[in-house]
Formats: C-alpha cells, sequence, structure tokens
C-alpha cells in the first residue's frame, strides 16, 4: 500500500532529525551508526503498529480479560520487541549523550593501584530504562487500547492534523516518560543489584569498589544524582516521541479518507468499487474506509449520489443502490440484535436470580459460563485468534447469597452466525452486574466450601492462554475440601482476589458492545443522507422501494438502543481522558451512535414531511413515527 | 446599493410596528390594537424587576470568606487552584512577612515581568485586558449586552418552540403546544452570551456560557419544569472561555464554539463529547461564528480586522482582512452562495459571493477576490412632524431570513443623543437576476424601549417572521406577509390575503388590499 510506504518514508526522516537535541557531537561514526539503528528502530516500531492495528478496540470486560491479553503470545512477543528496542533506543542515547554514559565498561584504578576493566553502572541503567520504558509503553498499549485506530468527525489534511496533534504528543510522551522514569526507579532500587551483579559476572568486569562505596546507583544517593535523572526522562522522552509520532502518523495516514468509484467501467475494476468493497468483510479497515466514503458521498457530492442511484444498464437494476443499501441495513439489524441478546440476557439474570434461590441446594444446576473472546479484532493478516473461554465463579456466588442484591448468572452467547459480523473479531460478552460484597464479608459457612468442587469440577474448556487462570481456578477448590482455619484464610484471600479479577469493570461491556459502531454510526449517516437527497435526485424511485423497511430497521434499532440505556452503567459517562495518546472514542461511541440514530430518522422524517403517511410501515412504527413528525422524540 | 435616504419615514414615537403586509409595513398605536391571529407565537414581557439578580460577583466572596489565618503553604496551595502561576506569585509576594526576603523579592520581580508581558500582548490585543463579562458583552451579537433583560434567543429550527435566555442567567423554554415552560439553571451557567437549538433533534439546546459551553437536553414530553442539571453536557476545555459564539451545523452532527481569548475554533462531537481545535494564528481570538445554512462554509471574525472563511468539506480557511476594523456580523443567504457581512467603525453592509460547489476548487482562486458593498446605512436626517429623526450608523447585527427574502439589520444609533435611537432597518431582498436590497421599512417598538437583539422564525409559513427582544423586556414578532419569489403566485401579482382577515384591526380594514408594488 502505497500510504504504508509513505509514512516509512516520512518517518526515516524524521528519525534522522529528531535525536539532535540529545546529540552533543562525539564520535561521528557511532553516531551516523546510532542514526541508523534509531532508523530501524522506528521502521520497526511503524512495522509492529502496522501488525497490530485495529480498528475495532478490545475491551476486557474484567481484570482478568485484561490480563488475559497481556499474558497473550502475541502481545508477548509485541513487549519483548518493544523491549529490546527501547534497549537499542537508550544504547543510541548513550552515545549521543557521550560523557560518562558511553561505554559499558571503563578503565577504573582499584586501591591497590592495578587497573582493571569495571562497570559503568552509568550505562546500565541507561540501556536497563530503556528496556524498561520500552516494555511499559507496550503494557499501556494493551491497557489503554493504543492499537486502537479511531476515524476523525472532521477530515483535516495529514499536514494539518499533524500539527495540530504534535503538542499532544509532546506532553504525552513528557508526562509518559516521567511516570516511566519514576517507575524504573522504584524497580531500580529495589532490584538493581541483580542485573548488576549479573552483567559484571557474565562479561567478567569489575565493580569499582571505590567508586561503589561512594555511590552505588541503587542507593538513595545515588539515584538522586539529578544530572542522570534528567538525562534519562529527556532519553525516555525521546524514545516515547519517536515511538509516539510513528503511531500518530501512522494512525493519520491509515485513516486518510479514501475514494472508492461507485461503478466502474471496466469489469477487472469492479472490486475496487464501492458496493463490492462494502459487503467484503475481511480487511476490516478497507470496510470501514468504504462506509466513510459511503457517509461522505452521501452527504457532499451530487455525481456521486446519483451514481448511486442509476440503473445498470442492459436490465436496469439498481445494483448499486440495492447493494449498498442492503449491507448498512445487515449492519444495523446485526447490532440490533446484538443489543436485543445483551438485554434478553441480562433480563434473564433477574430472573434466574430468584429461581437459584429456590433451588439452592441443586448444586451444580445452571453453571455460568461465560465466553468472552479476548481477541484483537485486526483484520488483514491474523491468524485465527485463540479465545479465551473463562469460567466464573459469579454463578457460586450468586447461589450463595441469600438475599443479594444482585447476583447475575449470565447465559451464553450463541453468536449468531448468519449474520455478517460473526467473525472473529465480534467479541460477545456477558454483562453479570457488579458483584455485591456481602458474601465474602460474612462468615464462610462450610457447606458453601463442599459444594465448591462440585461446581468447578464441571469447568471444561479451557484454552491453554488462560493457564494461569486455570490455575488459579484449580487451586482453590482443592484447598476448600480441607476444613483446617488456615486453608480457610487462605481460601478467602484468594476468593478476595479472584473477585478483583472478575470483577466487571463498569460499562465495559456496554462499551464493547459498541465497540465497532463507528461503522454503524457511517451507515446510519450514508442512508439517511441517501434517502434525504432521493427526494429530489432519485429520479427512478429506487430508493421508495426500501425506504420502508430503512425507516423500519431505523426505528427497531432505536428502540433497542433506548432500551438498553436504561441499563445501569450503560448510560454512565466515562471519565474525559484528555491528555493521551490512547485513543478514547471508543468509550463514547454508543453516545454517538444514540445521537446520529435520532438525527438520522429526524433528516429522513423532516424532509419527507408528511408524506410518510403513505409508506408502508407497521401500526406501530407509524405512531413512533408520528412522534418523530412533531418533534417529539 | 440602497441607501436609507430611500426609505420610508419612522413613524411618530408611540406608533408600534404590526407587520408587513401589501408591500409596506403597518403599525398601530398601542398595544391593544395588535392583530390577535391565532398563528402569531405567544409574545412575552419579561420585567426587569421581576428577576433575581446576582448582586455580589464571584471575587468579592472569596475575599470575604477566605480564613487569612492558614499557614502559608495552605494558602499558596489555595492561590495555585484558583489563580495558577500568578495567583502563587501574587500570594507569595502579599504574604512577605512569613517568607523570605529573596523569595517575595524573586516572586514580585517575576510577577512584574509577566504583567509586562501580558500587558505588551494586551497592546497587540487589546480585547484581552477585558473581563470576561466586558469581552462577552463587546463581541455579543445583543445590543448592549450587559444591560439587557433578555439575553439571548432562538427559535427551535423545527418546530414553534423557542429559548429565551434572561439576565438572572436562566433560560426559559416556552412551547406554544404545551403548558410547561421548563426553566433551566446550572451551576456554570453564566453570562449566557449565545443559545442554539440542535437541527435535526427535539431536545437538544447548546448554551454559550461565560466558563464553559452547555448542552441541555430537554425531553419535549416531560412535564417537569426544572429539569436537573444531569440533563446538561458540560463541553470544557481550559483556555477556551469566556464563549462568545456557537454554531451548529445544519446537519446537526457538529458544534462549533468561539471565544475570544482562544485563536482556535473548537469543533465539538458533541455525543461524544471529543473536540478538534481548528487553530490559525492571528487576530487574537475568534468572536463570531456563523454556518451557513448548506453547511459548506463557517465564517469566523476575530477581533482584530480579520475575518476568516473556512470551509467544511477539509477544514482549510481563507483569510479576509478588512481595511478599517472587525467584522462585526454576518449572515449567510439560504443557499450558502452569499455572505453579507459588517465591519465596526463602518456603516455599510458588504456581500461576498462564493462559487456554488464548495470544496472542488479549494484554493481562493475560484472565490470572490473583494467585498462589494450592498447597503449603505450612514446617518440620514428624517423630517417628521415630531422633529427630525437621525437614523443610521453602525451596524450590530444582520439577520436574514429562511427564505432570503428579508433581511434585517439593527443599526446601533446613539443613546446619549436624543433623536438617534437604535433601530431595525428592513430590507427587501433579490437575487435575480441580480443581487440588490429594496428598502421596506423601520421596525419601532413602543416609545422608550430600542431594539436589542432580533431573530427570524426559521420556517414561517406565510412570509418572514421577525422575532424582537426589546430593552423593555419585551419579546415582540413581527409578521412579514408576502409571497415568496420560488413559489407560483396565484392570482393577480399583488400581496397574499392576510391570513386572519376578519380579525384585523379596524384601523387596517379601510386600506387597499392590492397595492401597486413601489419597485
Amino acid at each position: 500500500m502505497p500510504p504504508i510506504t509513505a509514512v516509512f518514508v516520512i518517518l526515516s526522516r524524521f528519525s534522522l532529525l529528531h535525536p539532535i537535541h540529545t546529540t552533543s557531537g562525539e564520535s561521528l561514526t557511532s553516531a551516523i551508526f546510532s542514526f541508523i539503528l534509531l532508523g530501524g528502530v522506528v521502521v520497526m516500531v511503524g512495522f509492529l503498529n502496522l501488525e497490530y492495528y485495529t480498528v475495532i478496540p478490545t475491551i476486557a470486560c474484567s481484570k482478568i480479560a485484561l490480563f488475559g491479553q497481556l499474558l497473550h503470545p502475541r502481545q508477548f512477543v509485541n513487549s519483548l520487541v518493544h523491549c529490546m528496542m527501547g534497549l537499542i533506543v537508550a544504547w543510541c542515547c548513550t552515545v549521543t549523550t557521550g560523557d560518562r554514559y558511553e561505554m559499558l565498561s571503563y578503565v577504573c584504578v582499584q586501591s591497590d593501584g592495578s587497573s582493571q576493566m569495571c562497570l559503568n553502572e552509568y550505562h546500565l541503567v541507561f540501556l536497563l530504562a530503556g528496556a524498561f520504558v520500552g516494555f511499559s509503553h507496550s503494557l499501556l498499549g494493551v491497557i489503554h487500547n493504543m492499537n486502537y485506530v479511531s476515524f476523525h468527525t472532521v477530515q483535516q489534511y495529514k499536514y494539518l492534523r499533524f500539527k495540530g496533534s504534535l503538542p499532544l504528543v509532546v506532553k504525552c510522551s513528557a508526562t509518559q516518560a516521567l511516570y516511566s522514569i519514576r517507575n524504573f526507579i522504584v524497580v531500580y532500587f529495589f532490584l538493581g543489584h541483580i542485573p548488576r551483579a549479573w552483567i559484571s559476572k557474565t562479561l567478567n568486569l569489575h565493580l569499582n569498589r571505590l567508586v561503589h562505596s561512594v555511590h552505588t546507583l541503587d542507593s538513595i544517593a545515588g539515584l538522586l544524582d539529578l544530572s542522570l535523572l534528567y538525562q534519562l526522562w529527556i532519553s525516555a522522552t525521546f524514545l516515547l516521541f519517536t515511538w509516539y509520532i510513528t503511531l500518530l502518523l501512522f494512525r493519520i495516514f491509515v485513516t486518510e479518507v479514501y475514494s472508492f468509484p461507485v461503478q466502474s467501467s471496466f469489469t477487472e475494476d469492479a472490486h475496487l468499487c464501492l458496493p463490492k468493497v462494502l459487503t467484503d468483510k475481511q480487511p476490516m479497515i478497507l470496510k470501514f474506509l468504504a462506509m466513510q466514503d459511503l457517509a461522505l458521498l452521501s452527504q457532499r457530492s451530487p455525481s456521486r449520489r446519483c451514481e448511486v442511484f442509476s440503473l445498470s444498464q442492459p436490465g436496469g437494476h439498481p445494483h448499486n443502490w440495492n447493494a449498498i443499501s442492503q449491507e448498512c441495513l445487515s449492519l444495523l439489524t446485526d447490532l440490533t440484535q446484538r443489543l436485543v441478546v445483551y438485554h434478553d440476557t441480562v433480563a434473564t439474570n433477574g430472573r434466574a436470580k430468584s429461581l437459584s434461590k429456590i433451588r439452592k441446594w441443586g448444586g451444580g444446576a445452571s453453571n455460568c459460563l461465560f465466553f468472552c473472546e479476548v481477541t484483537s479484532g485486526t483484520e488483514d493478516l491474523m491468524s485465527p485468534r485463540p479465545s479465551v473461554l473463562m469460567k466464573t465463579p459469579a454463578s457460586v456466588f450468586a447461589r450463595s447469597v441469600v438475599g443479594g442484591p444482585q447476583s447475575p448468572l449470565t447465559a451464553p452467547f450463541t453468536p449468531d452466525l448468519d449474520s455478517p459480523f460473526a467473525s472473529p473479531a465480534l467479541r460477545r460478552l456477558t454483562a453479570p452486574v457488579e458483584q455485591c460484597s456481602p458474601w465474602y464479608g460474612t462468615v464462610q459457612s462450610p457447606h458453601i466450601m463442599r459444594r465448591a468442587p462440585k461446581l468447578w469440577s464441571t469447568s471444561t474448556g479451557l484454552s491453554p492462554k488462560s493457564f494461569i487462570l486455570v490455575l488459579i481456578v484449580f487451586v482453590y477448590p482443592n484447598n476448600s475440601t480441607l476444613n483446617c482455619p488456615i486453608q480457610v484464610k487462605n481460601f478467602l484471600a484468594k476468593r478476595v482476589l479472584i473477585m478483583y479479577l472478575f470483577h466487571k469493570l463498569p460499562e465495559a461491556s456496554s462499551q464493547a458492545l459498541f465497540a465497532d459502531s463507528q461503522a454503524h454510526i457511517w451507515a446510519l449517516e450514508g442512508l439517511s443522507y441517501l434517502v434525504q437527497a432521493s427526494f429530489s435526485e432519485d429520479q427512478f424511485g429506487v430508493v421508495q422501494t426500501t425506504l420502508p423497511s430503512i425507516l423500519s430497521c431505523m426505528l427497531v434499532l432505536q428502540e433497542a438502543v433506548d432500551r438498553h440505556f436504561k441499563l445501569p452503567h450503560a448510560s454512565s459517562k466515562p471519565v474525559r481522558s484528555t491528555s493521551s495518546m490512547g485513543d478514547s472514542t471508543y468509550k463514547t461511541l454508543r453516545f454517538a451512535l444514540r445521537a446520529t440514530l435520532k438525527t438520522a430518522i429526524y433528516r429522513i422524517t423532516t424532509t419527507f414531511g408528511d408524506h410518510l403517511n403513505a409508506v408502508q410501515v407497521s401500526a406501530e412504527h407509524r405512531k413512533r413515527l408520528q412522534q418523530f413528525l412533531e418533534y417529539k422524540e | 446599493m440602497c441607501s436609507l435616504a430611500l426609505f420610508p419615514p419612522p413613524m411618530p414615537p408611540g406608533h408600534t410596528t404590526l407587520c408587513e403586509s401589501n408591500n409596506e409595513l403597518l403599525s398601530g398605536a398601542g398595544a391593544e390594537d395588535r392583530p390577535k391571529q391565532e398563528s402569531s407565537p405567544l409574545s412575552l414581557y419579561f420585567p426587569r424587576e421581576s428577576l433575581k439578580l446576582h448582586s455580589r460577583t464571584e471575587s468579592s466572596s472569596k475575599a470575604a470568606f477566605l480564613d487569612h489565618s492558614e499557614t502559608l503553604w495552605m494558602r499558596s496551595a489555595a492561590a495555585w487552584r484558583d489563580g495558577g502561576f500568578t495567583g502563587l506569585l501574587t500570594e507569595i509576594t502579599n504574604s512577605h512577612t512569613e517568607v523570605p526576603k529573596w523569595l517575595s523579592v524573586s516572586s514580585g520581580c517575576t510577577l512584574a515581568l509577566l504583567r509586562w508581558i501580558s500587558s505588551f500582548h494586551g497592546s497587540l490585543f487589546p480585547h484581552l485586558t477585558l473581563s470576561s463579562e466586558d469581552m462577552i458583552a463587546e463581541f455579543s451579537q445583543v445590543l448592549n449586552w450587559s444591560d439587557c433583560v433578555v439575553r439571548a434567543f432562538a427559535w427551535h429550527p423545527h418546530t414553534d418552540k423557542f429559548a429565551v435566555a434572561l439576565l438572572d442567567d436562566s433560560i426559559k423554554i416556552y412551547n406554544p403546544k404545551s403548558a410547561t415552560t421548563p426553566t433551566l439553571k446550572h451551576r456554570l451557567q453564566k453570562g449566557v452570551a449565545a443559545v442554539q437549538w440542535k437541527p435535526l433533534c427535539a431536545s437538544a439546546l447548546a448554551v454559550a456560557c461565560q466558563n464553559c459551553l452547555l448542552v441541555w437536553h430537554v425531553d419535549p414530553c416531560s412535564l417537569s419544569t426544572r429539569p436537573s442539571s444531569g440533563c446538561a453536557q458540560v463541553l470544557s476545555r481550559p483556555g477556551h472561555s469566556p464563549v462568545t459564539s456557537i454554531a451548529w451545523s445544519p446537519s446537526g452532527s457538529l458544534l462549533v464554539s468561539a471565544s475570544p481569548i482562544d485563536t482556535a475554533v473548537i469543533v465539538w462531537d458533541v455525543a461524544a463529547e471529543s473536540c478538534v481545535p481548528l487553530q490559525r494564528l492571528g487576530g487574537g481570538g475568534i468572536t463570531f461564528l456563523s454556518w451557513s445554512p448548506d453547511g459548506s462554509y463557517i465564517l469566523a471574525s476575530t477581533p482584530s480586522a480579520l475575518f476568516r472563511v473556512w470551509e467544511t468539506r477539509m477544514w482549510t480557511c481563507e483569510r479576509w482582512p478588512c481595511v478599517k476594523g472587525r467584522c462585526q456580523s454576518g449572515c449567510w443567504s439560504p443557499d450558502g452562495s452569499r455572505l453579507l457581512f459588517t465591519v465596526q467603525g463602518e456603516t455599510v453592509i458588504y456581500a461576498l459571493t462564493f462559487a456554488d460547489s464548495p470544496g472542488i476548487s479549494v484554493s481562493s482562486a475560484a472565490g470572490p477576490q473583494v467585498a462589494a458593498v450592498v447597503a449603505d446605512l450612514s446617518e440620514t436626517t428624517f423630517n417628521t412632524p415630531d422633529g427630525d429623526i437621525i437614523i443610521g450608523g453602525e451596524i450590530q447585527c444582520l439577520a436574514w431570513d429562511p427564505r432570503g427574502e428579508r433581511l434585517a439589520v439593527l443599526i446601533q444609533g446613539d443613546p446619549q443623543a436624543a433623536g438617534r435611537p437604535a433601530i431595525i432597518a428592513v430590507f427587501k431582498t433579490r437575487t435575480n437576476p441580480i443581487f440588490e436590497l429594496l428598502p421596506c421599512g423601520f421596525v419601532q417598538g413602543e416609545a422608550g424601549s430600542e431594539p436589542r437583539l432580533m431573530q427570524f422564525h426559521p420556517n414561517f409559513q406565510h412570509g418572514a417572521l421577525l422575532t424582537v427582544c426589546w430593552s423593555t423586556g419585551k419579546i415582540t414578532h413581527v409578521p412579514f406577509y408576502f409571497l415568496s419569489a420560488a413559489a407560483p403566485p396565484f392570482g393577480l401579482s399583488g400581496s397574499p390575503l392576510l391570513p386572519c382577515p376578519q380579525e384585523r384591526p379596524s384601523a387596517l380594514t379601510n386600506q387597499s388590499l392590492f397595492t401597486e408594488f413601489i419597485s
């Protein structure tokens, strides 16, 4: 893809320009070598971005799912590579900084007068700091969904967008570097002697006893060296800055508006046309770009709208319109179904609770399988991703609580395979409402513990990925069979840990449900604008045939969204995070979808006015439409 | 070019303009002979005395309550929190008895240096030295904003309801179809400079406040008269206050806001509460925003002699330097192809014409090169039986009706001099074959009241409906009955009948229904 190569070209140019503020112009050859290395690192970061980016964010619905994400092998490789690259960048920084940081070893004079090679601890600290910052960068990337690429509502030129977000990048990298260095210093203070001893042993270097006695760097006095701290901070900032710049440029280039032709006169280009690209599922980014293009063309370019409304030359079928409208409608229907299923699950929980109270001793009757795909919804290149299937102890708790305010049971989600979104990228999840605390606050009664192993023995089908999880899960039923007090105490503590791990992150399920809603927003915009334009531009009346289905689809979705927003956590606003490189747009997608949906229906009703009474819709929908016509929604 | 000399002379004082019919403005001597038509929306009266005003400002209460016996650290922390760096420095300098001498001296020096720099900055852009209240008053579209009972007014774009922001920082929503009038109050809702309803939505109302931007969601079916402040979204951004102007995109998806402090136009995605700043240096801030009705351009004027026209496809802008002063007001023709604007210090209306298809050629080559003067509103003396009245002067704001047939111009006048009142002049506009303005008449209120604010009803069936808020606190509606040039005329080439001719006041019935066109 040409944009990607352009990214790399620009990036390499950037990497050459940036180190200037750390360069002091020591040895030229090593400086050039480090430049080349830096360029390589930046290319590598760009490659990782390309490899890991996603347009649908992965939202961990509980702490344990987040853990699973972090321990995912792919993620592990990512972290390792970032770690290595951090190391390399730190080495480059030491070279460019020069002075006392430059070499790993130096000649020192021992107390007896003999000289030998000693370990330069400053250099070591630098390298370790680089590795640490790289590692924490990749971890934070997972936690903040740094690989998520969001699309902007305001299309600006690339240069202007870059210029606009540059101050943010500088600010973010500086603060992030500060925090990382602080954490690193704490870690080094406690664990610093291990790598130092190891390095000096393997490389057969000696610690300089003289210097050592004055300041080892893992003592407080050693670490309070302001110049060292400053250098560390500067180099960490530099490291994060180059990486963030890469990320930023990557995002800008990937989300650039691309204009797909609506129809092509050549058959070999047919797969590049908008209706074809829209219906393709695999490269998710292409589908998103096509949806964006659809939304824009429906708003702004009458000539391309005209092509959409046109009939095919032999035959006179409105193929373009049919393909586009069908795709949009199926997207919206899919979202509606998802919402309805989700809502039903939550509603079932309420009933199941009372049921489970009655058959409290039924033991292992309804086990709660809770299926949370921890997949990174990346598209083009991914192998089928394993999913983490988790056993939640929620059901155990639920049945043991007598009169607990909320004790949800979640039923497994059945992925609807006929929908276009039944790809692995789709996260199905259930949302038991937050577990209540009285359970582990009360005295542990032995019968519950006796019951526990039976419940837990039913757990099957755990993927190797969640091995640790399985370990935790399987350890404590065994413990609990023994009735000695220490075990009970242990058990309780572990339960608390488990509770913490399984504790539902509030509103995460709601976020995850709307994770790919950007496509739905564009579908709604595109459809509504096209319908609006069809009022005056549609010569052949192709839109009229689908107008009833569009209206009913939107109204059903509207109903489902309204119902969803009545759930707890769904309508609570996420905390606004202003200064972070991680894009948090996905957190507010559901609000955007709700607003867009309403606007879309109003757009159609305002344009058509009373003509809508002639459209065939059900009585219930007509009532709803009438409300929209009177501006009462 | 049209000038005020062509206008019919204004009515004697005491006569109120009632409506336009048969191409002339009709007036009545008092409120009682106002045509009582069922279709006319409600007129309101907010007497100044009925409003509870805030007697004290925020800063005075701080001095009254802050305990000065706190330790220096506590006070410094509080000063840092409230006043930022300069606040901290001031606190340190003031408490020179407790801190070391070098610290107080150095902080005093830093403070002096900062003040010197900011005064230098302020001399470049004098408006930055104003307080935020004064700034809103200076740049608001409302005449004499700080003294105004009705501070902002907005018709809903699709229905007959409207929102009124009052002097006591509350907003009332009137809907002729419902008995409840919700009153919106919020802790942050202070110094309301503008309100605007979101298009293609029944409930969302954006409010430009002194410190932030509020978006209320007022459920039209709700019977509550005091929606809780939970119904309001707070959109704020550091360095972006006071907000003096807001504009929704006609498609209802985006909201732009402007502050005279901030050089960036902020484009808000309200549902997601995210914003994109469109930063351009120069000008020192943004005072007024107006989105063209077709959604393709935005007018953004700055406090200095410069305004910009943004196109909304790729969000690039054209710079338009003015000769004399800043661009005070502007309005777009309904098709978005023509911009009328006025410049502070000049008494003329300029027009800019844009190419029909925006964005295809983004460069300004296709755009207009120079603005044309379309109307001259310099001072003109009218001889009336009660003495000479001088009308004319600088223009406070412009309003164009949604059909593009009437243009209302609020002329500032001179409050000190007698016989030079602020007045609304109404033009007829014609776009085909050439764009021209024709005189229509003056809109006057009761004796002793001057117009402060005006807006056209966005969808009035029988022509145009101008809503005027007066200095006395009254809100009246002046209908202009005419046949749209776009609509096919029926019958003779005359004005349409009044909707309810049988209920017309007796003073008007003896007038002929059909008159010759003036032009």
